[in-house]
């Protein structure tokens, strides 16, 4: 109540509305363009972490195989993703800023009352993560020659720890948003922290960080793996190819699995601590008091609180949610109507996600029955699956992501602060305006960023070294080295 | 309570606020600098100089922003809705001249566009940075833990001359920074840069100091009334020895002088400033000890700085050791 006053007084107090600006956006109300521009920069920042995170640690592991092992392949796999990973991360720190900021310009009451819990968090994350990442990068990615290998591999290994860190903190944010615990609130309307442990460790922060770490390794993983397979398929630099596939290939099939049993755990969290969330996931709109269906598919119909054309199977929701056929599973009408998620988003979001979670365990089983029969390099038909394969693991994150972010609506902090209540008092035409902006900005810079890295995921330089399994060549004995320098350039473009 | 928390955090973010004016005014100097050099190869070398260390020095914007919603929420929850466009624009800027470090070595075609993108958004953020200074030192509004000006209160004559000053200032630390770290022709363009800029920087800050003092009755009896007024004199005498040995060091052709002397100078305008804020977090609404959170989140944070701080410093020393020195032409970008 007094803060929609102020709100509304601050409003009026605006002095010089810009109004041909207002005419556009007359439609929108802030708080709608503020939930568009926080969604759409932190689907876009998203995206980079969700790579650079898995990326620093292949790094790492390249360069620790290359010291152990000396094998110039991984100290070439390591300079050509150490370049991306450059590109990459430069796009993750400056649409990072931004994110650093916007609680501020657009939702200033938030931050108003819950500085106090999750500031603190996130300036931890700027002292132990931040500093330690950016303090090291420049070593990393310009210092080979200047320090040596070996602290040249503990600058690299601070940079995937700094990203490791990162995630941990900022999951500890978004957790305590999500199931909040801790805390208690003062007259002027803050939170204020109890205890820290609790906070930091609230219900929902282990789910939730293993489910990110992970996915964000998958994610790499099938970027490194698509970018291997393209290059198996093209020939051009088999030995570096292979090496990469491979590596991406493990990893699909071992964390594929890891991550669908940690995503049901997360799942079954969720189910304790924010009931509503699964209920739009699962498209519940009615009770089920003698076991609830799993609808695979429908169009989720909120008006009528009903789901249209829904496939369902029978009693398999309470088998998977409460592993029992006749659980009752209770629906969104024993929640008040104001309080319902944005069911359709929720719904369709997690359908994706869970799909390609499938779909990237099937891959990774593939790969691994074709490396049991020995064709994981010559297999053209998983080569050009795994190539489709190369973006899943972004729209998995993004679609994750909107499920959990759009699922825990309409509040900001679960159950104790609305989003409506959180917003800047700022005016309709400026949140719009730099709306405009961002997406602008935004399309320009990221789009020539990705366009980049792919040109730079397209040059993987010839192999230098002859393939070690090949057999005697067949210039052997008469002159090695060009047969050796040639090696690459057989199967050239 | 015997310790005063707010008090210590307020330096703290004093502190990290000035590292980052002074670490990141000289990368973005070396940006807001590169119309005055339209050589290729000096560009490359310019922005090899920074390539290293620049993430490192935008890290404490990202403290200062971090540690201002920790510590002092309700500054941060009205002082960036004051300064919503200057902040917005300071961003965009911050995120094309970032960027171009690293696509402007992926592209032959679209190099031109990078440097623009460099240049710019290294102009662009200054100046919005100028800018929100300026309207930060004429104060913002606040009633009910809210920001009551209008959304245009930062366009003021004033806050653009402050826009200005920090863009000659920052190139002035840009100038200085390229003496220190090239050889040849282009230190030598930057030595005539350098100069030029030290007074320009000099004649902006004296202009803006004697403009502060009328903007409000709080400064004016800051600065003139007994026993602060002995600020007046001292500050700007130092001022002047900065600049004498600024202008000494180009002379006698030193190469770490001038940038000492040039930081010399920004941390006694920073130093001015706090004098004339004190004990204000956002002047002439909310002090530092309206502005705290609560003392549990003050102190948590705390024990972390106390500790993670100093290791920050060291390993950035650390970074800046391994590229001390000239930047080496013939060494490529990664």
């Amino acid at each position: 109540m007094q803060i929609a006053d102020i709100r509304r007084r601050s409003r009026l107090s605006l002095r010089f509305p810009p109004e041909r600006i207002s005419a556009v956006f007359e439609a929108f109300d802030a708080t709608v363009l503020a939930r568009i521009q926080f969604a759409f920069t932190v689907s876009f920042h998203i995206i980079f972490p969700a790579f650079s995170i898995g990326l620093a640690s292949y790094l790492a592991v390249l360069e620790a195989l290359w010291l152990w092992k000396k094998d110039e392949v991984y100290l070439e796999l390591f300079n050509f993703w150490k370049t991306i990973f450059a590109v990459a991360f430069g796009m993750g720190v400056v649409s990072g800023i931004v994110m650093s900021y916007q609680f501020g310009t657009n939702w200033s009451v938030f931050s108003d009352k819950a500085g106090p819990v999750i500031g603190p968090l996130m300036g931890y994350e700027v002292l132990t993560a931040f500093f330690l990442e950016a303090g090291f990068l420049g070593v990393m990615l310009f210092g080979l020659n200047r320090v040596g290998p070996k602290l040249h591999f503990f600058a690299t290994a601070m940079v995937a720890l700094g990203t490791l860190i990162s995630a941990t903190w900022i999951l500890a944010v978004n957790s305590w948003m999500q199931t909040p615990a801790g805390f208690s609130v003062n007259e002027a309307g803050q939170f204020i922290p109890d205890d820290w442990w609790a906070v930091i460790f609230n219900p929902s922060f282990p789910y939730r960080l293993t489910h990110m770490v992970l996915a964000a390794y998958l994610t790499t993983a099938f970027v490194v793996g698509a970018c291997g397979a393209w290059h198996l398929l093209r020939k051009t630099a088999p030995r570096r190819a292979r090496t990469m596939f491979s590596m991406a290939m493990w990893m699909a099939a071992i964390v594929a699995p890891i991550q669908i049993f940690a995503g049901d755990q997360h799942g079954l969290n969720t189910l304790e601590h924010q009931p509503a969330k699964v209920m739009a996931m699962e498209g519940h709109y009615q009770s089920h008091p003698e076991g609830a269906p799993l609808i695979l598919f429908g169009m989720p119909n909120s008006a009528e609180k009903r789901v249209d054309y829904a496939l369902e199977i029978p009693k398999l929701s309470s088998l998977i949610l409460k592993h029992s056929l006749d659980a009752p599973l209770a629906g969104l009408d024993t929640i008040p109507e104001d309080r319902h998620p944005p069911v359709a988003i929720v719904f369709w979001s997690f359908r994706v996600m869970v799909a390609i979670g499938f779909a990237m365990l099937g891959l990774g089983l593939w790969s691994l029955w074709c490396r049991l029969r020995g064709t994981l390099d010559t297999n053209a038909a998983l080569h050009r699956a795994a190539v489709l394969m190369g973006p899943a693991g972004f729209v998995a994150v993004l679609a994750g992501w909107i499920t959990t972010e759009v699922g825990r609506q309409p509040y900001t902090i679960y159950g104790h602060l609305l989003t409506a209540d959180s917003i800047s008092p700022i005016a309709a035409p400026a949140v719009g305006a730099s709306l405009v902006a961002f997406i602008i900005v935004y399309f320009l810079v990221f789009g020539a960023g990705t366009f980049y890295i792919l040109r730079l995921m397209a040059r993987l330089p010839r192999d230098t070294m002859p393939e070690l399994d090949e057999g005697p060549l067949r210039t052997a004995g008469v002159t090695p080295g060009p047969a050796t320098a040639n090696q690459g350039g057989h199967h050239g473009h | 309570m015997a310790i005063d928390l707010p008090l210590i955090w307020a330096a703290i973010i004093a502190f990290a606020v000035l590292a980052y004016v002074v670490l990141d005014g000289f990368d973005l100097g070396v940006g807001i600098l590169f119309p005055f050099f339209p050589e290729k190869h000096d560009r490359d070398v310019m922005m090899n100089s920074v390539a290293p260390v620049w993430d490192g020095n935008e890290t404490w914007l990202v403290l200062g922003g971090g540690g201002l919603l920790a510590v002092f929420p309700l500054a941060y929850a009205t002082i960036l809705p004051a300064l919503y466009a200057p902040i917005i624009a300071m961003l965009i800027g911050l995120i094309f001249r970032g960027v171009a470090f690293e696509y402007r070595w992926r592209t032959q075609r679209g190099e031109f566009l990078w440097n623009w993108a460099f240049a710019g958004g290294s102009m662009l953020a200054a100046f919005a940075q100028g800018l929100a200074l300026g309207a930060l030192v004429q104060g913002i509004p606040v009633e009910n833990r809210a920001y009551v000006g209008g959304w245009w209160d930062w366009l003021t004559p004033f806050s653009i001359a402050t826009g200005l000053a920090i863009v000659i200032g920052y190139a002035l630390l840009g100038a200085t920074w390229l003496v220190m770290k090239t050889r040849g022709e282009l230190a030598e363009r930057a030595r005539g840069v350098a100069l030029r800029t030290a007074l320009a920087t000099v004649a902006a800050m004296g202009i803006v100091s004697l403009w502060t003092p009328f903007l409000e009755p709080v400064y004016l009896e800051r600065w003139f009334g007994w026993p602060t007024a002995i600020f007046s004199v001292i500050v700007p005498l130092l001022v002047l020895g900065c600049l004498y040995l600024l202008l000494k060091g180009i002379r006698d052709r030193h190469d770490v002088q001038p940038f000492i002397a040039a930081l010399g100078l920004f941390v006694l305008g920073y130093i001015g400033i706090g004098i004339s804020f004190y004990p204000f977090m956002v002047p002439p609404s909310l002090t530092i000890w309206d502005a705290a959170a609560p003392d549990e989140s003050l102190a948590f944070l705390l024990v972390g700085a106390l500790v993670l701080v100093p290791m920050i410093l060291t390993y950035t020393a650390y970074a800046y050791w391994v590229f001390r020195g000239k930047v080496d032409p013939e060494e490529g970008y990664h």
